[in-house]
């Protein structure tokens, strides 16, 4: 083997940092959608390796659902200062007030559908043109299917069946006004590659990503980790269990695995022998439908 | 560990989806609750059987009809390598999506079913393997339970592709005879094939050999964007960001800026903000010259004793994407990598017959799907390489100027 040789987390960087730089000089106001989780720490490490030695040239935008990880939002306030990157915050709370939409109800009221809304307000407020985001193909079989450069109607809505060719590391990004584009930087890496980037590439994650301590209760065999969001009934058990969290959504929906893993190599460890897939262990409004995901995305939902 | 993405292509119902979901299942890459999610929804099937296929037919209007829409990508690991995989849709109204799976491509299989043998979408795709020049072609005969695994109805089978690929140029085609929903010579070596004394297909996956697919040779560089940061400590840095198409490129390389043809020294190199020595394919990198010298996106950074075609008039082959046809003479944009030009359609000299590779001559329009061989002007001169010398500086795509969208895939002759 020669050295002229990538290993493949060389040629996914290479090819992620490809696609930042594409929409950097193909769009005029692009956004880079930041939700607090590994998946967008790692798009930020990527834009700031992709524009170096210059600083990222488009604002963080982070859709608040109010229903965030504390840990998370003081990571991601961290991190903007870190790379001097503007943060811009909309909250899904004002969107709720201003377009009187109806609270979801229950035990664990989501509102991940409602992020939508103040996702395509925040989209029309900035004019922007472009949003990255941090979704990866492997992740559901909806967005196995998504282009890297994917256009939106001015509705913001995805058609499957209109997908433009993409073809060799061509990117058409040109649409008409009103229109915007969603990009996906990091499609073909894996929950494992990201993992392994971030230990290869040292990158900071939030402080739930490793074992602690939390009360938690029990919801058809996931951990749903207590907080003011979450209304418990009264046959309700609550327990303090170690654990971390795969992945880092709302509290209300994003399910806690027991674990005593507390450094990197523990929990890349744990996730090479887990049997189950990422969606499937930490998501609790996923497992609906079959199309639930497609049916967003048509949405205009990421 | 390396990366190889490869494609499944074929007729509908050759069984690709079946063999990415089997490769999948029996390499222990699927997890048990995508696992239960697949039995549930077959579960109203008669035979009791999972559909394999449903792991990648994604969308819900694939799932309604059975077939394959668009190309859907899936990931798996073994010890040695880590795969890409392009589930391509089997359809002739589809190919545009399967052309998108295929351009990326290291390696392709071409699935041809047992009791059908080689038929027209076996062709077509074979010719998109040959023109898009995808380095490694496997040919997986399926079905064999379905011929009680007979080694006459292999040999019949490759004996008519070898034709094919005689007359397509393809060269050093693999066969191999399998069963992809029994499992057949997926992952291990099948007992009911004792004939076929060839490896199964996940060894060959991961033993081909793919350092060479990438050119060292012939150094080229692009520009994506110029980077200028203006701040204080930082005043005059100008930094050309770009990826290696082809080729290593070293500290003191004495470089030509394409089109303009201003000759210069590559003063710095660097990768992810870190300086380095040198650089080279496919590396997303930035290259500082000594010269001050006035480039923008779209241009040509290439050594002083190996350039490439600068021309405004290029001989091409278009694959038509598009529903609306191409009318001779209409106006797109050519988009070469990050290069944007706009381009018109002077002539177009011959179709390509995608099943005797005849050249046709041209009624009318050029249709969805079909491959011709045409004349393009451009606005601004491209800096390119043959498609087969160097095909990633030797490609480009159409686009619509009303709609904006990608009508053409072309390579440079
Ligand atoms: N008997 C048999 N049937 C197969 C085999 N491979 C696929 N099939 C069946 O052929 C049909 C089409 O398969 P599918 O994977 O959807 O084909 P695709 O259109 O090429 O993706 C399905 O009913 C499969 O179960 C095989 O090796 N043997
Ligand atoms: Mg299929």
């Amino acid at each position: 083997m020669s050295n002229y040789h990538l290993n493949y987390l060389e040629e996914l960087e290479a090819e992620s940092i490809y696609i930042f730089r594409e929409v950097a000089a193909q769009f005029e106001r692009p956004a880079l959608l930041f939700s607090g989780g590994k998946d967008s720490i790692t798009l930020v490490h990527l834009a700031k390796k992709a524009f170096a030695p210059g600083k990222i040239p488009f604002p963080l935008v982070h859709i608040d659902t109010g229903h965030n990880f504390p840990e998370a939002l003081t990571f991601r306030d961290w991190l903007a200062n870190e790379v001097n990157a503007t943060l811009t915050v909309r909250k899904v709370e004002d969107t709720i007030k201003q377009r009187s939409l109806t609270e979801p109800k229950g035990k664990f009221p989501s509102r991940n559908w409602l992020q939508t809304y103040t996702l395509l307000d925040t989209i029309e407020e900035f004019k922007f043109d472009c949003c990255i985001g941090g979704a990866r193909r492997d992740e559901e079989k909806a967005r196995a299917k998504e282009r890297i450069f994917s256009v939106r109607d001015e509705f913001g809505q995805w058609n499957p069946k209109l997908q433009r060719p993409e073809l060799w590391n061509i990117y058409n990004g040109r649409i008409h006004k009103g229109e915007n584009v969603r990009v996906f930087p990091i499609s073909n890496w894996t929950e494992l590659d990201i993992w392994n980037y971030i230990r290869k590439e040292n990158i900071g994650l939030p402080s739930i990503y490793f074992s602690h301590e939390r009360e938690v209760i029990e919801h058809e065999g996931q951990l749903v980790a207590m907080s003011e969001y979450v209304q418990p009934s009264a046959d309700d058990i609550i327990t303090t269990k170690k654990v971390r969290y795969r992945t880092v959504g709302d509290m209300t929906c994003t399910a806690a695995v027991e674990s005593t893993a507390s450094t990197l190599d523990e929990v890349i460890n744990e996730i090479i022998s887990t049997k189950i897939s990422e969606r499937g262990e930490t998501r609790i409004d996923d497992r609906v439908t079959e199309a639930a995901m497609e049916d967003r995305k048509k949405n205009g939902y990421f | 560990m390396d990366l190889l993405r490869f494609i499944t292509a074929g007729s509908v119902d050759d069984g690709k989806s079946t063999l990415i979901g089997r490769l999948l299942y029996d390499s222990k890459n699927i997890l048990i609750d995508q696992l239960e999610a697949l039995e549930k929804s077959t579960k109203n099937r008669t035979d009791g059987s999972v559909d394999l296929a449903l792991l990648t037919d994604g969308l819900r209007a694939e799932r309604e009809q059975g077939i394959t829409i668009d190309v859907a990508y899936r990931y798996f690991t073994t010890p040695k390598r880590k795969f890409i995989i392009a589930d391509a849709p089997g359809h002739v109204q589809y190919t545009r999506n399967m052309i998108t799976g295929a351009s990326n491509a290291n390696l392709i299989i071409i699935l041809v079913d047992a009791r059908q043998g080689v038929v027209e979408q076996t062709r077509r795709h074979s010719i998109i393997a040959s023109l898009l020049k995808i380095p490694h072609v496997v040919v997986a005969i399926n079905k064999m339970d379905l011929v009680e695994y007979l080694e006459d109805v292999y040999n019949n089978i490759v004996i008519d592709y070898a034709n094919v690929a005689k007359q397509l140029g393809l060269k050093d085609v693999i066969y191999i005879p399998i069963s992809a929903l029994n499992g057949d010579n997926i992952v291990d070596k099948s007992t009911a094939i004792d004939w076929y004394m060839g490896k199964p297909l996940l060894e060959l996956l991961e033993e081909v050999e793919i350092d060479n697919d990438i050119n060292l040779t012939d150094a080229r560089f692009q520009v994506q964007l110029v980077i200028r940061p203006q701040t204080d400590d930082l005043h005059d840095y100008r930094g050309y960001a770009g990826k290696v198409i082809s080729g290593i490129y070293k500290k003191g390389d004495k470089v030509t800026v394409l089109p303009a043809g201003i000759e210069t020294t590559i003063s710095k190199l660097e990768v992810g903000g870190e300086e380095v020595e040198e650089v080279f394919a496919p590396q997303s990198v930035v290259i500082q010259l000594a010269d001050d010298i006035d480039i923008s996106r779209g241009d040509a950074i290439t050594k002083v004793d190996n350039q490439p075609q600068v021309n405004n008039e290029l001989e091409v082959l278009l694959c038509w994407l598009d529903d609306k046809p191409l009318v001779p003479g209409n106006k797109y944009y050519l988009q070469h990598n990050s290069r944007l030009v706009r381009a018109v359609v002077k002539q177009i000299d011959y179709k390509l017959d995608v099943n005797s590779l005849d050249q046709q001559p041209v009624e009318g329009n050029v249709k969805l799907n079909e491959v011709v061989k045409a004349t393009i002007k451009t606005a601004a001169p491209l800096v390119f390489d043959n498609y087969e010398k160097i095909s990633a500086n030797g490609s480009g795509i159409l686009v619509d100027e009303t709609s904006n969208s990608t009508v053409a895939a072309v390579l440079f002759k």
